[in-house]
This record gives C-alpha cells, structure tokens and sequence, in this order.
C-alpha cells in the first residue's frame, strides 16, 4: 500500500484522536480534559468523514460535541468552577485499567478481522450521500422497530429525568 | 460536479476569499449599520465624524483595538484564556461555507456554482458547526477567573443549549417537504412553482419565527442578550478580554448575526429568487443578479436584527428559559407533527402553509395564555419601600379612613 494523501489524512486524525485521548485521561487539570476531549470526539468525526459517512460525522459532533460535552462542562463549572482544581490520580488502577482496555481492544481486532464482509470493501466506491440510504432504513425498512422502541427508551428517560429533578411541593 | 480539477481548485479558491472578505467587510458594515440605525432609531445621528457620513468609523474602531494594550490578566488560566477568541471565530468563518449565495455564474466556458461546497448534510453541518460556537463562550468565561465572566458563561450555556432544540427541530418540517439536507436543493426548489408563494416563509411561518427568535437567542443579542448584560454582569463572559481579543468575541457575534441571516434567507426566504429577476441576462449576468438578491435579502434581515435590538428590552432570565421550553419547543413539535400529517395525506403545500399557521396559533395561544395566568409563586417579603409604607401607623390610618 503506497503512503499517499488519503493515508496522510488518516494517520493524522488518528493521531489527533489518540492522542487528545491520552491527554484526557492523564491530565490533572479537569477542564483540560474537557476540552481534550472535544478535541478526541471532533477527530472521530474527521474519521467518519474520511470514511464517507457524512451523516455520522455531522450527528457525531451534533450530539456528542455540541451536546453531551457541553453538558460535561456545564455540570464541571457548575460543581467546581476553581481554577486550581485538581484531580486526583490513582495509580493504582493502571495495571487493571489497561488490561481490561487491553481485552477489549484484542475482541474488537478480532471482531474486525473475522467479519468476512468487511474484508472485501470496494475501495472509494460510493461517494453518494448517506442520508437517503439511512432515512429509507430507519423509517420504512427493517430498522423502523428498533428505532421507535429506542425513541420510547429515551423518551421514558426523559421523563425520568423530569420527575427527579422536579422541586418537591410541601404541602404544609 | 464535472468541472476539471484545475478550475474546481482555482473557483473554490477565489470563492473562499471572496467569502471570507464578505463575511469581514459585512462586519464592518453591521457595526457602522448598527451604531446609525440606533441613532435613528433614537433621534440623533450616530456617528458622524470620522469620513463622510461616518463611514470610516469601523475603520477608526478596528486600528482603536489594535493599537491598545493587550492585557492579559495574572489570575486566568493563560493558554485557555488565550485559545478562546480563536475558538468563537472558527464556527463562524466556517459554516459559510455551505451557504450558497447565488445560482451559478459561467466564466470562460465553466458552470461554477456560487457556493464553497454543496454537501449533501449542509444543514446538519452548520447545525453542528454552530453547537461549537458556545465553547469559545465557556472556555473563555472559565479562563478568565471572575465571577461576572463565570455568570455570563454560565448563562450563555444554558441559554445556547435551550435555543437550539426550536433550532432544530424548526428546520424539520422545511427539510420533511424538501427531501433534502442540501442548503442548494432547498434554494432550488423554492425558486420553482409560483412566486413567491413557494418560499418556505409562507408554507412554514411558524417554524420561521422559532427560527429567527432562537437565532437572536443563539447569537446572543438582544432580548436575549443575558450572556452579557452589562448592567448586570459588567461585561458578561468578555469582561476580562481587552484589545484585539474583545474584538474577536465582537466580531464573531456580528458573523454569527451575518451567516444565521444568510442562512435563514436560503432556507425561508427563496434564497437568490425573487419573481424570475435572478434569470434575467446571459449566464454571467444573471449569476451576478442573483447574489446581487441574496445580498439584499441578507442585508435585509440583518436591519431586522438591529431593529430588534434597539426596540425591545431585555428578557428576564426565567422568562427567557420559559419562552425556549414552554412556548417555542412544543409549538416547534406542533408544526412537525401537522406537517408531516398533512403532507402524508394531501401533498398540498397551500394545506401544510395554512394548517401550520392555525395549529401554531391554537398551541402557541393555549401555552402563552397558561404562561401568563400561572399563579406567580408568593413573593418573599422584601423589604421594599412598599411594605415599609404599609407598616407604618400613619400609612394604614390614612388607607383605612378612606
């Protein structure tokens, strides 16, 4: 395999993400962190990109960047909001924490090789857009049931949520 | 796309800068406007003494800001602090480059289409592109080690993450009748059929006005300029910054005003048509005219914002949360659901424009009206001069002899 533009781009976003990926779990100072990774979730949406998954790569930084991270912070301010915060660093775990990220990244390596369709991938064939492929699954074809069950999920959640965070009313 | 490399590379090019200039100059232009527009809207002239007519005033302000000290205060956290300013920038330099800003122009033999890209996700790219815009405002309030900044980070959160749920959610029933997430095809479609019924303004009023009400919520102006309300908050999560790093935070609060108003205009407004002038003239012409009526049409919609801004006051922070929330989100959902229903079974555009506007009103009306006559939680005693009054002897002899 020649090393050209495309493995250019790759290698720098994969870089990007592990790296800042590393930053978020070393650094002591938790709004770096946060910011970090805001850096590692923007890469995986260069690499979904990359991959021509474009709809992934907008609802990536849609939900994760703009949302859930903004969330993360918001409750980070909220809680701390000190500048001379740090974290505390247990050292301890260094040893159970890799091996298990150890396991877990040979069942994915495995998962990746022995999927038989995903070794024959026709190289840069489709360029057209995903959105309509997704819609036509999602709404009218095999997936709809899934989707509407995880939307009732998320829904109840929500409503979840709601009740718990509601003020109580005394009556007195 | 089946222009050769050579010239995609060269147009994408010139684009760019063009794009970029427009977006600086329009900058210029949108603080002149507004320093004018507010002295009319006041009774005085607004600037007026440096060029004619004030014209050079922007000009005055910007070498102003680069020629004063840049202060980095000893307290804040200074590679955060320093990072911020770009940060606001980038999302708004960026998500121009989706907006189309006319048809197409051909040059020398070539169809180049007056937009940097058309990506088949262009409104999920800027939705996601302009969720960014509030790190810039977090981190740099963070940074900055004050509470006032602290505050107004904290507000501008909130404030952005409530806005763009009606965002969002208003920009599903334009995409349900158009099929498509292209910022191009949207402006298309809307140029076909009869003028200028088929601008998306008319089909889905209520969803344009939780548009450009959350887009004044989601650039920070006012009524919603809570972020940084200098009466209470000194200067909001910009208080720290001097020089050329308030003027970023400046600036990108006037490109975000300029792309939401281009943004709004291609997907309400009938992007670059206006009753079939855009295809007036030869192919090189009518590329011309028809960014010369997106400009307008822009330029438009940006007065509005300046209008807004100097007629009404500013939201208290509770009547903001219940605006997003209580009003704008389910009325969103309301026109979601009576477009998709309508749409499904009539396929009737005028049907979809009329229902909207009905079931819009008949839900906005109820919730307004439950907004307003909920009973108001028992005031604490506060000690006013009222309550002062009305304990005193002679106060309440003179209430009760009457």
């Amino acid at each position: 395999m020649e090393f050209g533009l495309k493995q250019l781009v790759f290698y720098v976003f994969a870089l990007l993400t592990v790296g800042s990926a590393v930053i978020v779990v070393t650094i002591r100072n938790i709004v770096y962190a946060a910011f970090s990774l805001m850096m590692t979730l923007f890469s995986v949406a260069g690499l979904y990109v990359f991959l021509q998954a474009d709809f992934l790569a907008a609802t990536q930084v849609v939900v994760y960047v703009g949302g859930i991270l903004v969330l993360i912070l918001f409750g980070v301010m909220m809680t701390s909001g000190r500048l001379d915060m740090k974290l505390k660093m247990e050292r301890g775990q260094l040893f159970w924490g890799g091996l298990v990220s150890l396991l877990i990244f040979i069942l994915l390596l495995s998962v990746i090789t022995n999927t038989p369709q995903w070794k024959n991938v026709d190289e840069g064939a489709s360029l057209e857009p995903t959105t309509h492929q997704i819609g036509e699954m999602i709404m009218r074809q095999e997936f709809l049931l899934p989707f509407e069950v995880t939307s009732i999920l998320l829904l109840v959640a929500l409503i979840g949520a709601a009740l718990i965070s509601r003020k109580e009313v005394r009556e007195e | 796309m089946d222009l050769p490399l050579h010239v995609l590379i060269i147009s994408s090019l010139i684009k760019i800068l063009f794009a970029v200039a427009l977006l600086l100059i329009g900058v210029m232009a949108m603080i002149l406007a507004e320093r004018k527009v507010s002295g009319w809207i006041q009774d005085r002239h607004g600037p007026n003494r440096v060029g004619p007519w004030g014209l050079l005033q922007p000009l005055a302000d910007g070498i102003k800001f680069l020629m004063k000290e840049d202060l980095i205060p000893t307290h804040v956290d200074r590679a955060i602090y320093v990072i911020a300013p770009a940060i606001i920038l980038v999302p708004a330099l960026v998500t121009c480059a989706v907006v189309p800003f006319g048809s197409s122009i051909t040059i020398a033999g070539h169809e180049i289409p007056l937009q940097i890209s058309d990506i088949n996700i262009g409104i999920l790219y800027i939705l996601a592109i302009t969720s960014l815009g509030v790190y810039g405002v977090v981190l740099g309030a963070w940074a900055s080690n004050n509470k006032y900044s602290f505050l107004g980070g904290l507000r501008s959160t909130a404030q952005m993450i409530s806005y763009e749920l009606p965002l969002g959610l208003s920009i599903i029933g334009v995409l349900m009748l158009s099929g498509s997430l292209s910022l191009r095809q949207i402006a298309i479609q809307q140029g076909q059929g009869p003028q200028p019924w088929n601008w998306n303004i008319f089909i889905h009023f209520p969803a344009f006005l939780i548009f450009t009400t959350s887009a004044f919520a989601e650039t920070n102006r006012l009524p919603f300029d809570l972020a940084e309300a200098e009466q209470e908050l000194i200067g909001g999560y910009h208080t720290e910054y001097s020089s050329m790093k308030f003027a970023m935070y400046f600036m990108a609060e006037y490109m975000h005003m300029i792309v939401g108003s281009a943004v709004a205009v291609t997907l309400f407004l009938g992007g670059w048509h206006f009753f079939g002038l855009e295809k007036v003239g030869g192919p090189f012409w009518s590329g011309l005219i028809s960014f010369g009526i997106f400009f307008l049409k822009t330029a438009l919609f940006l007065f509005g914002f300046i209008w807004v801004r100097w007629t009404l006051p500013r939201f208290r922070y509770d009547q903001l949360m219940n605006l997003g929330w209580k009003l704008l989100l389910p009325v969103a959902l309301t026109t979601i659901v009576v477009t998709a229903t309508v749409w499904a079974f009539t396929q009737s555009t005028v049907l979809v424009g009329v229902l909207n506007v009905v079931a819009a009103f008949i839900v906005g009306g109820v919730l307004a009206t439950a907004l307003v006559m909920r009973r108001e939680p028992e005031p604490v005693d506060d000690r006013g001069v009222l309550s002062f009054m009305e304990e005193s002897s002679s106060y309440k002899e003179e209430k009760h002899g009457n």
